[in-house]
């Protein structure tokens, strides 16, 4: 069985934001949620680097180990999901998670927060597949129909890679033989013929 | 015979030298020779590389140190990559405060109750006359049955929160706990703040019965009339009263009722500090272990006030306590309101015949 992978390939990212773009448009989240965001370190720089973030879909997820309601699960594929009905939206997934994945979409004055927003890798939730309910709650599930993230099929420059762990990571070794895996050369000095 | 002998002397003394030379040369290559990758490796292209060059390292590194960048999605720490305390909250919150804190709050009951069985009741020990004097005034009650009631509020949802999973799970399912649990941190984050008040009225009006002084050392070394049959002295707060008291201010208004009020977000909205997860998850902290701290001792001070001793109770509800319960608990305060002692059917506070019998 697969276990499915997303990897950003910080020396191809360069923060276009169409993964994010992709995902809100594709699970029409709330106002003010995202479940992925671009973060670009010495933006404006020379050397800037960027990564797309999202839920990684973590093996022990810390997540799944905070929740007072224990409302996530784990699925063959490796997908972590969780259950809004059983969510309270107390915040401490938000709290334990690495990634800062989990979203909310509201924050009112006795620290209501609302249900618990994620990347679902695409895959919906523990409602029947692509059914209104699950459309509505979780956004579409193009697992179900056989398609990868919408996020990482977006990607313009490929450097946001999504599927079978083991084929992710054979692309992006096959990648680091083509570079070389010397620290000098690689990223942007290559390309523009600095030496060093 | 005599050349002969040099001969072998000779020969010997030459490989006593060869050895010593050989042994020498060991020694000094083995300590010498390694240092001599200093002399190589400073020539090479691989040891050029510092790590200013080193991007890629330098890259991941800041991002697993929890580097700060910039991105186009606000919202909380968006430009964050790596939230590094998770794991430690993570491991806080699950190992030492469930585990301890846990066992703790089913402790702390059952040595109570092992502790009654042994002691039993503290009684009033002179023969009641009826008389009874003034303890609690109507407002003092009040406050005191409004932050009690929301104290156990509080209590039960905070640790249905925190112990739910692994004890009302199986208990009432999944989808049952999860409305139970709904309830509780909704209830939990709005009576919090009208807690808060109760404790804060408390440290108000109550902090002048409180000011610790020499009796109360007394007290104390004494064993406080809890172990042993002495009756030492007190004014109106006993020196167990006056710990209770400093708890509840210092532990339950300072570190749980602040922290409670940073969780909802009240604090970071007066302007002190911040929402971001690390201060979450630190106040979380204090939160969890200095309330399950104030539950631990509250079990004990519901315990003195009921079953444990009698009559303080009757003073709590009717505001009136026995001439005789004032002499033996609170001598000194006694000599303040003995002008005030009354035949009052305590329990009975109004449309009672009473005979004023103030001597
Ligand atoms: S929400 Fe965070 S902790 Fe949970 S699986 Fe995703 S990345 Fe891991
Ligand atoms: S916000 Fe929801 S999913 Fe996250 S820990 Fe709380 S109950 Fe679980």
């Amino acid at each position: 069985m697969a276990r499915m992978k997303f990897l950003c390939d910080a020396e191809r990212c360069i923060e276009c934001n169409g993964c994010v773009t992709a995902c809100k448009n594709e699970h029409e989240v709330p106002w003010g949620v995202n479940r992925r965001r671009v973060i670009t370190l010495g933006d404006g720089e020379i050397g800037e680097k960027s990564i797309s973030v999202a839920c990684m879909h973590c093996t022990d997820a810390p997540c799944a180990a905070v929740c007072p309601v224990d409302c996530f699960y784990t699925t063959d594929e490796g997908i972590v999901l969780h259950d809004k009905d059983l969510c309270i939206g107390c915040g401490y997934c938000f709290y334990a998670c690495p990634f800062g994945a989990p979203q909310y979409p509201q924050q009112d004055a006795f620290g209501v927060r609302g249900k618990m927003d994620k990347c679902t890798f695409c895959a919906g939730g523990p409602v029947a597949d692509n059914s209104p309910e699950e459309t509505e709650k979780y956004g579409r599930n193009r697992i179900a129909e056989g398609k990868l993230p919408l996020c990482a099929e977006m990607c313009s420059t490929k450097a946001l890679i999504a599927g079978d762990g083991d084929m992710v990571s054979d692309i992006y070794r096959e990648r680091i033989l083509k570079r070389g895996g010397r620290p000098q050369t690689w990223g942007w000095e290559t390309a523009y013929n600095k030496t060093s | 015979m005599i050349k002969e002998h040099s001969k072998m002397q000779t020969k010997g003394r030459g490989r006593l030298r060869a050895m010593t030379w050989s042994v020498l040369f060991i020694v000094i290559s083995a300590m010498v020779l390694p240092t001599a990758s200093y002399l190589i490796s400073s020539d090479t292209a691989f040891a050029q590389v510092s790590n200013d060059e080193n991007q890629r390292a330098n890259f991941w590194r800041a991002v697993r140190q929890g580097a700060v960048g910039y991105s186009a999605v606000s919202g909380v720490e968006s430009g964050v990559f790596i939230n590094n305390g998770g794991q430690n909250w993570r491991q806080m919150r699950n190992g030492i405060i469930a585990t301890y804190g846990g066992w703790s709050v089913i402790g702390a009951p059952i040595s109570i109750l092992v502790f009654y069985l042994i002691r039993g009741k503290i009684r009033v020990g002179a023969k009641k006359s009826g008389l009874t004097v003034p303890r609690w005034q109507t407002w003092e009650r009040i406050m005191h049955w409004y932050t009690a009631v929301l104290f156990v509020i509080l209590a039960i949802t905070g640790l249905s929160l925190l112990f739910g999973r692994v004890v009302l799970i199986p208990v009432l399912g999944a989808k049952g706990f999860s409305l139970w649990a709904s309830l509780s941190i909704n209830t939990h984050n709005v009576v919090g703040p009208f807690f808060s008040i109760g404790v804060f009225a408390m440290l108000l009006f109550w902090i002048k019965n409180n000011i610790p002084n020499a009796t109360d050392i007394k007290w104390l070394t004494s064993g406080g009339g809890i172990i042993g049959n002495t009756h030492s002295s007190a004014g109106k707060a006993n020196g167990g009263e006056k710990i209770w008291y400093w708890i509840v201010i210092l532990v339950g208004l300072l570190a749980v009722c602040g922290t409670g009020l940073a969780l909802i977000g009240w604090v970071a909205q007066w302007g002190i500090g911040d929402s971001t997860r690390a201060t979450m998850q630190y106040m979380y902290q204090i939160h969890a272990i200095a309330a399950i701290i104030w539950i631990i001792v509250f079990f004990g001070h519901v315990y003195i006030g009921t079953i444990g001793t009698e009559g303080v109770l009757q003073g709590m509800i009717t505001g009136r306590v026995s001439t005789e319960w004032a002499k033996q608990h609170h001598d000194l305060w006694y000599e303040d309101v003995k002008d005030q002692a009354e035949q009052v059917q305590s329990n009975l506070p109004s449309g009672t015949e009473t005979h004023n019998l103030t001597n």
